[in-house]
């Protein structure tokens, strides 16, 4: 009744979170062999950064914009392509419309 | 009869003019108090949902239902206006009503210090009206009527911030891209009652024969509908007018959104029901030609989608690329099930694209919510300039991760439940089809992954040490679509078996639908 | 060939509707451009409810000696004309107040200036 058949696999969500619950309890139990024999709040605990001074948030804050930097540089030519066909134009937008028309009505033998 | 009778029997009219009746009544109504308008809107919403319950409890064990307007029964010319309620239609009524209430319990504080409300309200509800009347309508005329309402009233609702420029822009290309298609639609509309003098669906099912300007007429119809449920490349005008608009509103347009897309599947698999596997092009049958050109509109829609999401600076634009991806999912699995018509594994792929309309709809509706919690709460659009925000809005963040999560496909949750079902029929029509589909899954996570770590993570910023959290009706609404898409996720077969199984059996069974009415006279 | 006059009407006024509003910059040709599309749509469905010498479907004020109803014109596609006017107004009307509220914030009515959602 919990299980979800597909023609060629199934589903059970419920059997995935006993497995994934009990894989937990493991990583748990392998946690409790580490060590736990530090000082909390002293700078044990603190980020080293080679004995610099630690920035003020405004300055350390990677913006959104620049994550996956590596991904879009490596897509550029895709990226220019693509941002130049959303130009923002409404005649644009009327103009991709009556082309997908155009070649639909000549797949389907009308013109 | 009882009482219970008599009101399964007018609920099909009734639903729509309960909305319809309630939002004359809110300009009146909002001259008294406040609170009673609002009041008054939720208790509207749950009276229809009430008769979508009764209806539906009634459609689901009986088969489909008519309703005809202004006659007891249809006789010759049957040009009576007629509501039909097969369990397809069911089921996307569940899903507007589910929207409405939805966005309504968010609206009453999110809008609480904007001005015009009693304006709002009205054309909320209007649009509600139009919706479930687009999604009832046995009746092509009456089909443009209600898409015509829907659009005039989304164009009003998007431009609600008038102060800012860029929602006038985004209500100005929505009102030129919808009029334009609802133009062609009328146009296709006069070529059929030009040949076959009959509008409605089942009359012209019944009689069609795969002439030339019925091709054309095909063709207008599912551009046009595909045009308005954002399908690439005709989705320019989607993020403009979903990311400019106030998120209650824009759960909203999700839900015309998917009333096209309702559209389509209507007229594919009931209008040209019976020519579909017959007609001929190119040595292939027609519904071959129709679901790989779907197939292959749906995957540039992913891809296309998925890509230009990554690199948006403004939220809510972002979320509103990923609805173009899940648009496409939803394309993908219906030009499947179009494409092997008759096989095994079509049924799988019309399952799996009906749960994912209902998956989508609730996920990319949560995420919405969520950057409307955060656009209230720190008034920045931009995610350039949030950051370190779960440290004050803990709630918040919570239900952005089930968001996440549930929009990229992740188990235990309601996304990996339809896309489950999408990948696995896909994968037998052609494989790399479905490897594209998991690829773009993936990257879709990574988008989210992005948004989560912007906006969540990261230190804080002098200028948000005092951001509150989100006030409680919005919560409650977060917590309402986190809630289901945690149930959905976690039972999925309760949810296939009631609603989604009766509704792909509904839809592929024409034949039932056409001796509806005409076996009715 | 003259009963085909009126069709040819039509496929005219829907194409220069469409290149007024796929070629032209100014938001109010492109609001026009609508507004030609809209009347041709009209045109058409007036047109194939027309039958050879018919009179207007009204049952009480026949000329004598009509045969009914096939001497009449089709009624339903008058029926549905009337209803595409009047939604063409309320769009018309609304695309309007959106044109006179860009011109109050932009100051311009190019369309090429206006456009601050791209990519």
């Amino acid at each position: 009744m919990f299980t979800l058949e597909s023609g060629s696999g199934f589903w059970n969500p419920l059997l995935w979170i006993l497995i994934v619950f009990i894989a937990f309890l493991l990583l748990y139990g392998i946690r409790g062999f580490g060590r736990n024999t530090y000082k909390k709040d002293t700078e044990q605990t603190k980020a080293f950064l080679s004995g610099n001074k630690e920035p003020s948030p405004d300055e350390m804050h990677v913006k959104a914009s620049n994550l996956y930097w590596g991904f879009t540089t490596s897509l550029n030519n895709v990226y220019t392509a693509l941002r130049k066909m959303h130009t923002g134009n409404t005649s644009d937008y009327v103009l991709w419309f009556v082309i997908i028309l155009a070649v639909l009505f000549l797949v389907f033998g009308v013109m | 009869m009882t009482v219970l009778d008599l009101l399964i029997e007018h609920a099909p009219a009734l639903i729509v003019a309960i909305p319809l009746f309630g939002a004359f009544l809110m300009p009146l109504v909002s001259r008294v108090n406040e609170k009673l308008r609002n009041i008054l809107a939720l208790s509207i919403i749950c009276l229809t949902g009430f008769f979508i319950w009764l209806l539906a409890t009634d459609v689901l064990a009986r088969g489909p239902r008519l309703y005809i307007f202004g006659a007891k029964n249809l006789a010759s010319p049957m040009v009576r206006i007629l509501f039909e309620v097969d369990s397809m239609s069911i089921f996307m009524i569940t899903i507007t009503v589910i929207l409405a209430f939805i966005a309504l319990v968010y609206s009453w504080s999110f809008m609480k210090e904007h001005d015009g409300l009693d304006k709002y309200y009205t054309l909320v509800l209007l649009l509600i009206a139009s919706t479930l009347g687009m999604e009832l309508t046995g009746d092509v005329f009456n089909f443009f009527v209600f898409l015509e309402i829907s659009c005039i009233v989304s164009c009003a609702l998007i431009a609600f911030f008038i102060s800012e420029g860029e929602a006038l822009e985004a209500a100005f290309k929505y009102i030129v891209v919808s009029s334009i298609g609802a133009l062609f639609i009328l146009f296709a509309i006069g070529l059929l009652y030009a040949q076959y003098d009959a509008l409605n669906i089942a009359t012209l099912a019944q009689v069609l024969k795969y002439t030339f300007l019925d091709k054309i007429v095909l063709v207008l119809l599912v551009v046009v509908l595909g045009m308005k449920a954002g399908l690439v490349p005709m989705h320019m005008w989607l993020p403009d007018s979903y990311g400019r608009a106030p998120p209650s509103v824009t759960l909203i347009i999700i839900g015309a959104t998917l009333a096209s897309f309702y559209g389509v599947l209507r007229v594919i698999f009931t209008l040209y029901g019976n020519v579909l596997s017959n007609a001929m092009r190119f040595a292939l049958p027609v519904n071959v030609l129709v679901g790989w050109i779907l197939i292959a509109l749906a995957i540039i829609s992913i891809i296309v989608g998925v890509i230009m999401a990554l690199v948006q600076t403004d939220l809510m634009r972002l979320i509103a690329f990923a609805a173009v991806a899940e648009v496409g999912y939803m394309f993908l699995a219906i030009g499947t099930s179009i494409a092997a018509l008759g096989s095994p594994y079509a049924t799988t792929a019309l399952q799996g694209g009906l749960l994912h309309l209902l998956n989508d709809a609730l996920d990319i509706g949560l995420l919405f919510l969520v950057a409307g919690a955060l656009y209230y709460a720190t008034k920045k659009r931009l995610l350039d300039d949030i950051s370190g925000l779960a440290r004050n809005m803990k709630y918040t963040t919570v239900f952005f991760i089930i968001g996440l999560l549930a929009v990229a496909g992740m188990p235990p949750l309601n996304g990996f439940a339809s896309k489950f079902l999408i990948y696995e029929s896909v994968y037998q029509l052609n494989p790399i089809l479905s490897i594209v589909a998991i690829l773009c899954s993936i990257l879709m996570l990574a988008i989210f992954v992005k948004v989560f770590y912007a906006a969540f993570l990261g230190p804080e910023l002098p200028g948000f040490k005092d951001v509150k959290e989100a006030p409680r009706s919005m919560l409650l609404a977060m917590g309402l679509v986190a809630g289901l898409a945690i149930f959905i996720g976690l039972f999925p077969n309760i949810v296939i078996d009631t609603l989604v199984k009766p509704a792909a059996d509904a839809l592929v069974n024409h034949a039932q639908y056409i001796s509806t009415v005409i076996g009715g006279i | 060939m003259i009963e085909y006059i009126p069709f040819i009407a039509v496929v005219g006024m829907i194409f220069i509707g469409l290149y007024a509003v796929l070629f032209r910059r100014n938001l109010i040709k492109i609001v026009i451009g609508i507004s030609v599309i809209e009347s041709g749509v009209n045109l058409f469905l007036i047109t194939l409810g027309y039958r050879d010498s018919g009179v207007a479907p009204i049952y009480t004020s026949l000329p004598a000696g009509t045969p009914s109803p096939q001497g009449m014109v089709l009624p339903v596609p008058q029926a549905l004309t009337l209803t595409s006017i009047v939604i063409g107004v309320a769009v018309l009307a609304l695309m309007l107040s959106l044109v006179m509220h860009i011109y109050r914030k932009y100051g311009t009515l190019d369309i090429r200036k206006i456009r601050r959602l791209k990519e």
